[in-house]
């Protein structure tokens, strides 16, 4: 398995801002590799530099042995796009839609309407795509990044502004999409969905990648206490701070007593002896505390 | 299909379902057609008012007959008279010097100006029938110095006015939207030629040119409104052609320039709009101030219209109009090197 995209030092700024700042990494065939990062963290900027959209200030990009700067029509035949908003042609129904952006490619329609299927837009093929859901919008304007086949799909916060039923199914699809054999690529704000579909994610801000490595790792790698919930009235604070004992922290904010603890095996254990179990939360630590404890700021999207 | 075709495909159907769309390219100028060419030659009234200068015996001798039809004012002074078919007031001046009758109408009211000439001429008749060899004579004269009717001085103005909207709204929208909705992104991550896209909406609005001129020319040609085209009026659809370059390039910087879809469409106005009243699409400028004759030469709008004119209703040669499909072709041009300046792929 060799390296899809391979991208070095790469640096952009607008004016005053530096946008991206000194970015690396490299994305394995087949891996389904995530940017994570607040708003202007320079998530977009590096991906569109990626895709082939602006010309980097200094810095190389590879992608499929390939340079994308100056528009390169071979490679864009292979990647796959699917934009941040939803570009779709106006007063145009979804399977015209996807029939268009397939004959750009030079794909059949019938394919095309296969690939509607795939997405489970069938029923929706005569419908405009100005009355689609947020949801089945997104889908559409995957399939279309899909229709030609390519190698590697880039994604640019593809569940944005989705319900939570519908950013479930969508991370449904993605994963197919991955499992298909596909290197997808995806910058995302929200930690959970990094955390949930990627094998590795680059965590940025303020342009530059603070850690790069699989979701799990990352969140090993902290030294960071484990929060134990259980509902306020079933243990006094005091007894809590004894079963915690010295070096933890207890909370009590009405709803629940919640114990943080670096020795959690230990607590858990003291509970159980007490017969406390029921109704009990154990939550490890995130990617969010990943991002807190790399920037000492709280994060948010 | 090839990118071309399906591009042109998507915008075609993207535009005949936009129905703002189709009634600002069709209906609008339509409506104006008919304000313009219709309403001043259907009035009918029951009686026809016409002033007699001077002694007119021809009448006098029938005045009982002809009361049923005509309403005879009487007057002395000629110049006044024709002022008042000039305005409306009445349809036609009659006034007679020996055996000869002389009839001024306006072109504005085809329909009365042309049945109180009838009338006329069957009193003349029946004043020959009397006595031979026939002594009477009549002639007409349209009271204004242009020898065009109404109709055929307004379907040109109004076509090239409706064309250069058309094709000047429809490039900054689609420009705009399309680059506010990242589809412009979206086709550059497309193994597209660039030509493809451009060639695509070029096609896309000379299409919707040509469809407003057919539709023009048919509403224009009924009986209703009565335009004759001459002989080579189809140097008109090169001319169309070469209107919609031009002012899809307009278009193309006031969607450069404009950061909406909404202000896009204002800019194309600001521009359209005036341009059309100074390059006489709606009145004409023969009237104008000299001044402004010479200010409407910088328009290429006015061109187009000269150009529509002189080919569809004033009957000259296809080769006359070369000079003005030049200029307008020349003016497209310029244009374009400025859209090019300020074209962006992204609202960022």
């Amino acid at each position: 398995m060799g390296s899809t995209i391979i991208v070095n030092d790469l640096r952009k700024h607008y004016g005053q801002v530096r946008a991206v700042d000194g970015v690396s990494f490299s994305v394995e065939e087949g891996e389904f590799f995530g940017i994570l990062g607040p708003n202007g963290a320079g998530k977009t900027t590096t991906l569109e530099i990626v895709e082939g959209l602006r010309e980097a200030d200094s810095g190389t990009v590879e992608v499929l042995g390939m340079r994308p700067w100056p528009r390169n029509a071979k490679l864009l035949t292979r990647i796959g796009v699917q934009l941040q908003a939803t570009s779709f042609f106006e007063r145009l129904t979804a399977r015209e839609q996807i029939r268009t952006f397939a004959s750009l490619y030079g794909v059949a329609p019938k394919k095309a309407d296969d690939m509607l299927g795939q997405v489970g837009l069938e029923d929706k093929a005569d419908t405009p795509a100005e009355r689609l859901s947020g949801g089945q919008g997104q889908r559409l304007s995957i399939a279309c990044a899909l229709v030609h086949d390519p190698d590697i799909v880039f994604l640019d916060e593809p569940s944005a502004a989705l319900d939570p039923q519908a950013r479930r199914n969508l991370w449904d699809l993605l994963r197919q999409i991955n499992e298909s054999g596909r290197t997808v690529v995806l910058t995302t704000h929200y930690m959970d969905e990094a955390e949930s579909l990627c094998d590795r994610v680059a965590i940025m801000d303020d342009g530059r990648i603070l850690e790069l490595g699989p979701p799990a790792s990352l969140v090993r790698g902290l030294e960071s206490v484990t929060r134990i919930s259980l509902e306020t009235g079933t243990l006094s604070v005091e007894s809590a701070a004894e079963i915690a004992g010295p070096g933890a922290s207890v909370d009590d904010d009405g709803v629940s007593v919640t114990i943080g603890t670096d020795d959690p095996a230990r607590v858990l254990t003291a509970l159980a002896e007490r017969n406390l179990l029921t109704g009990i939360q154990v939550r490890g630590a995130t990617l969010e505390d990943v991002f807190l404890n790399l920037t000492g700021r709280e994060y948010r999207a | 299909m090839t990118a071309f075709t399906s591009l042109s495909r998507a915008m075609l159907l993207g535009w005949f379902r936009d129905r703002s769309a189709l009634f600002f390219s069709i209906l609008f100028p339509l409506m104006f057609l008919v304000l313009f060419g219709g309403i001043f030659s259907d009035m009918g009234t029951s009686k026809m008012a016409v002033i007699q200068v001077g002694k007119v015996p021809l009448l006098e001798q029938s005045a009982a007959g002809l009361g049923d039809v005509l309403e005879i004012q009487k007057s002395d002074d000629p110049a006044a008279a024709r002022e008042k078919v000039r305005q409306g007031d009445v349809v036609a001046a009659i006034s007679q010097q020996g055996d000869a009758l002389q009839v001024s109408y306006s072109a504005a009211d085809q329909v009365r100006s042309g049945t109180v000439q009838g009338v006329l001429r069957q009193v003349v008749a029946q004043a020959n029938a009397v006595g031979v060899p026939q002594r009477f004579t009549m002639t007409a004269q349209q009271v204004e110095d242009d020898s065009l009717k109404a109709i055929q001085y307004v379907t040109p103005g109004l076509l090239s006015w409706a064309v250069a909207m058309g094709a000047a709204f429809g490039a900054a929208a689609t420009l705009v939207t399309w680059r506010e909705k990242r589809i412009l992104r979206r086709l550059r991550l497309a193994p597209v030629a660039l030509g493809s896209v451009v060639g695509a909406r070029v096609g896309v609005s000379v299409a919707i040119a040509l469809i407003q001129t057919a539709i023009f020319l048919v509403v224009a040609s009924l009986p209703f409104f009565g335009l004759r085209l001459s002989a080579y009026w189809w140097m008109a659809i090169p001319l169309v052609v070469a209107g919609t370059l031009t002012f899809m390039a307009i278009g193309l910087v006031a969607g450069g320039l404009a950061k909406s879809a909404e202000a896009a469409s204002g800019i194309a106005n600001l521009i359209v709009l005036p341009m059309a009243f100074l390059s006489g699409s709606f009145i004409p400028l023969d009237a104008a101030p000299g001044w402004l004759q010479t200010l409407s030469n910088v328009f290429p709008l006015k061109h187009l219209n000269q150009g529509l004119l002189d080919v569809m209703v004033r009957g000259q040669g296809p080769l006359s109009v070369l000079p003005e499909l030049g200029i307008v072709l020349a003016f497209g041009l310029v244009i374009s090197l400025i859209a090019m300046k300020v074209f962006r792929w992204d609202s960022v």
